[in-house]
């Protein structure tokens, strides 16, 4: 079940909800990821759904928030990573043809596995409830599925 | 750089570490979680929710409002078919690519270069929905 053991995830996962909970304490926002993907679209795109309020309000410090999430990451790998840099080999058709899913299933469920899946069920939304359990069980049969085919 | 997007990006410098420590930016130990071989990713979520639960509602039990203005307010949202439909399509997209928004990110900077590739599908997926589903 934990072939790695559990302390990378747990302390993982306690850091990510203090990046989380230090947004929220100091100006109520949710630091939460997909809508970045929609936010960012509004410097590129004239069409109107990119250029409302919510997207020109929050464009700039979701930027920040990405900037941030890179930093950390770029400070883990030259500090306390024992592998240093490290690249997949998941094939790159996967990749794309998934973070083109990732990308249109997160922004039309107006979430994902930080929105619904931390700050979500941390604000018991019954929403987010729903949206995990189906985002997980959709995922878990996909790559059950896809192992069962012989994709690699 | 007002102060907002700096506590912002400090938070996403937290946000960020702890996805690379966690294994998340790499796609195969998500992929392990989906196979059910190694059950650690509901750790990371868990712990992630479980703090951040205190600082959504026991935190505004001490503080009127937060340290540099603006309101506490609980991430809700109402709950309509484009949440599930959105939800299931992600799951999708997740099972065969082992990525989300944010471990996509984050793997910019483990430099785990093939997942650009998926940030730029990404986008384009966030484009098509923008353009072309109403609401």
């Amino acid at each position: 079940m934990f072939p790695l053991g559990i302390e990378p995830y747990l302390v993982g996962g306690v850091l990510i909800g203090l990046g989380v909970s230090l947004v929220y304490i100091f100006t109520g926002l949710h630091a939460t990821q997909s809508s970045f993907f929609t936010t960012t679209l509004s410097w590129f795109s004239k069409f109107g759904k990119f250029q409302g309020e919510k997207e020109l309000t929050e464009r700039d410090w979701r930027l920040a928030l990405a900037l941030g999430v890179v930093s950390g990451a770029i400070i883990y790998t030259f500090t306390l990573s024992p592998t240093g840099i490290w690249i997949t080999g998941v094939a790159l058709w996967r990749l794309a043809l998934g973070g083109l899913l990732v990308g249109f299933g997160t922004r039309l469920s107006n979430g994902c596995t930080s929105g619904h899946g931390i700050s979500g069920l941390a604000s018991l939304s019954r929403t987010s409830l729903y949206a995990v359990i189906t985002f997980m069980a959709v995922g878990i049969l996909t790559a059950h599925l896809l192992a069962f085919l012989g994709v690699v | 750089m007002n102060a907002r997007n700096i506590v912002v990006y400090l938070g996403g410098i937290l946000f960020g570490f702890g996805l690379a420590y966690s294994g998340m930016t790499k796609q195969e130990i998500v992929l392990s979680f989906l196979r059910l071989d190694d059950l650690g990713l509901i750790f990371v979520m868990g712990a992630a929710a479980a703090i951040t639960f205190v600082a959504i509602n026991i935190v505004p039990k001490f503080m009127k409002r937060p340290v540099l203005g603006g309101v506490f307010k609980p991430r809700v949202s109402e709950l309509t078919k484009n949440t599930i439909i959105g939800a299931a399509i992600f799951g999708v997209g997740w099972g065969i690519s082992g990525q989300c928004p944010g471990s996509a990110i984050a793997s910019l900077g483990t430099g785990n270069w093939p997942v650009i590739i998926g940030i730029a599908t990404i986008f384009i997926g966030a484009y098509l929905r923008g353009r072309f589903i109403n609401n």
